[in-house]
């Protein structure tokens, strides 16, 4: 067991899998000597050299790309979604991608409009695309495992505001199950369900709620394609009550879908509406009074679910 | 069509001979195509090569069995001269489920990996960065293999083709860059809308490689050319960029009957027609006409012949629809 950062988790996680797997390389813009602007990549170069660690595409490899920030998605976007997407299907499975492409994802750091975006949404709407979105150290390492073995290409979102969290990770090697969702806290009153950055507010805001007398079940979504509604459809059963939340803006997130498919197969089960909590529909702000107002934070959370589950 | 391959055991003449036959084989395939369009056998868009198949046929021959095609939504002949046969290529076009891809991707995505053919790109320009990392993959790999990348002379103005130049340029890999400037953007003349009189050539000093032109209309000189560059890369020397001037005989696409074309333009370069060209100079060359006589009639044959096996395929089944959406066969996204 050792104290790990986010950031640090990124680093044994890919060395954990460029040790097993020869066909496992790493490429990005600043990603070489440099060990990547976020620092998540550091020694990398060191142990691998720099024919599998390239300072910035693939076929019999199983690359590990970064895109620096999400936002940049928008510059390779056709790669992405035309090629890396629908190429298997176009081509009656005559090509496979198992490729992972990493990117720091989210807001919180006061980056301003193009570099805080939450782009999982963009991916999701994508078929083809797999799409995971680690919320701890222990997890990076696992589905980063998962998703350079997985023979599919994988969106692997990390969220920026994450990178500096900590928390006991156990030594050896750790492989994750790619569409398993996460019950973090079990509850009776409603299930919150949360993704990414926001996981850790949402644990934190049902502390709260706890002690309003509001016990929440918390379901960290883990990877939204492939989606686990197995476990989000037991877990909102067994409450009546799902509120979600999402640092998507709010037209088209995650949530949307994740109300949809509650409100077809679990309606029944309901005891009041679905809530999402999410940032709004706007471009994010730089300031950091106007940023933390657009995110969802702790106190919206608790204070949205109270008033719903009080009404 | 297997013998358009690089076969360096035939003798002078009949590797002409064979080009010859590549060139005939992917005129009669891309008319056939048009009047199955006609006929209403192909629903969805088509883009043919008549009049650009020196280029496909020459580039191929040029290729060994385990290097790579890049091609655009122009690629039927870019297909069939890397060896697919004609049946599957057909049943494509005509969306059965004995098309080279059980009809899932049609005309502009022709892929066969088995031969090669690593995809036909129907986004501008996308293939060129993509053709690079194949290339990367050999060489990381240790192989020889080269990535032979076609694209037309709008490519040249968007992004992708420039970021696929300087990482093929920084790398040295080996890739071939392979313009047909056919002279034609979709209905735009390309000269209107490009700063540089060679579209392609005249922006490789801007990567540190030649500026290599290329009659596109006759076989041997595309042959010589990409099997000079061809021989750079598999021999570590880095990418080339050639610009190949051409024209299409019809339109852009399918329905399109290229009015916008000056008339004397287009007769100018029906006399450049590649294929009666070509066939004068194997007659001078003394090779017998009947011998040519009965290539075209076979050829003629073996488009019939893969015209009725197309249209004998059936629709493609509702299993389909859902299948190689993951690598794991299925298509579902939840549990």
């Amino acid at each position: 067991m050792a104290q790990l950062t986010f950031r640090e988790a990124i680093a044994r996680g890919i060395a954990q899998e460029m040790r097993r797997d020869e066909s496992v390389v790493f490429l990005g813009e600043d990603v070489g000597a440099a060990g990547g602007v976020f620092k998540g990549t550091v020694g990398l170069f060191e142990e691998f050299g720099p024919l599998r660690v390239r300072d910035t595409p693939i076929s019999g490899l199983r690359p590990i790309a970064e895109i620096m920030f999400a936002d940049f998605f928008a510059v390779c976007w056709d790669i992405v979604a035309n090629e890396i997407a629908k190429s298997r299907y176009m081509t009656n499975g005559q090509l496979t991608f198992p490729l992972v492409i990493r990117s720091g994802n989210g807001g919180g750091l006061r980056f301003g409009a193009q570099h805080s975006q939450s782009v999982e949404n963009w991916a999701m709407m994508i078929p083809g695309l797999k799409v995971v979105v680690p919320s701890n150290a222990t997890d990076v390492i696992g589905l980063m495992a998962a998703s350079v073995r997985d023979n599919d290409p994988v969106i692997f979102l990390e969220a920026k505001a994450l990178y500096a969290s900590k928390m006991d990770v156990p030594d050896g090697e750790i492989v994750d199950t790619l569409g398993s969702a996460k019950v973090l806290r079990e509850g009776t009153d409603a299930t919150v369900v949360a993704l990414g950055a926001m996981v850790p507010k949402a644990l934190a805001a049902a502390e709260e709620l706890s002690n309003a007398g509001i016990e929440c079940t918390v379901v960290d979504v883990r990877s939204l394609v492939p989606l686990d509604m197995t476990t989000i459809l037991r877990e909102v059963s067994a409450t009546g009550r799902l509120f979600t939340v999402e640092e998507n803006p709010r037209l088209c997130g995650w949530g949307g879908e994740l109300s949809s498919i509650v409100s077809e197969e679990a309606f029944y089960d309901l005891d009041g509406p679905i809530v999402r909590i999410t940032t709004p529909h706007i471009p994010l702000p730089a300031a950091d009074a106007l940023e933390d107002l657009a995110i969802p934070s702790v106190e919206r959370i608790v204070t949205t679910i109270a008033k719903s589950m009080n009404s | 069509m297997t013998s358009t391959q690089a076969a360096p055991e035939l003798s002078y003449l009949e590797h002409k001979v064979a080009m010859y036959r590549s060139q005939v084989a992917l005129r009669r395939f891309e008319q056939r195509a048009y009047d199955l369009f006609l006929e209403n056998y192909v629903k969805g868009t088509s883009h043919l090569s008549i009049g650009q198949e020196a280029i496909a046929a020459g580039v191929a021959a040029a290729m060994r069995p385990t290097d790579w095609t890049f091609a655009t939504y122009r690629g039927h002949a870019h297909t069939l001269a890397r060896g697919v046969p004609m049946t599957p290529v057909f049943a494509e076009l005509m969306g059965r489920s004995n098309g080279l891809m059980a009809g899932k991707g049609g005309s502009m995505h022709l892929t066969s990996v088995e031969h090669g053919v690593m995809g036909s790109y129907a986004i501008i320009g996308a293939h060129l960065p993509i053709a690079c990392g194949a290339a990367w993959s050999a060489q990381y790999r240790g192989t020889d293999q080269v990535a032979v990348c076609f694209f037309g002379d709008g490519s040249v103005n968007i992004g992708a083709f420039h970021e696929a130049l300087n990482f093929a340029a920084i790398w040295k890999l080996p890739v071939i860059f392979f313009c047909e400037n056919n002279l034609w953007m979709e209905y735009t003349r390309t000269s209107e809308v490009t700063a540089v009189a060679n579209p392609a050539a005249d922006r490789a000093s801007a990567y540190g490689l030649e500026s290599i032109i290329v009659d596109g209309n006759d076989a041997d000189a595309v042959y010589e050319v990409a099997s000079l560059a061809i021989a750079r890369a598999r021999a570590g020397e880095g990418p080339s960029m050639i610009e190949a001037k051409t024209y299409r005989h019809g339109g852009h696409s399918r329905a399109d009957p290229g009015k916008y074309r000056p008339d004397d333009e287009l007769a100018e370069w029906l006399l450049k027609d590649p294929i009666p060209l070509y066939r004068s100079r194997l007659l001078e060359m003394g090779v017998d006409e009947d011998e040519l006589l009965v290539l075209e009639a076979d050829v003629d044959a073996e488009v019939d012949t893969a015209t009725n096996e197309a249209k004998a395929g059936a629709a493609p089944g509702e299993e389909l629809l859902f299948q190689d959406v993951w690598a794991d066969g299925s298509g579902s996204w939840r549990n």
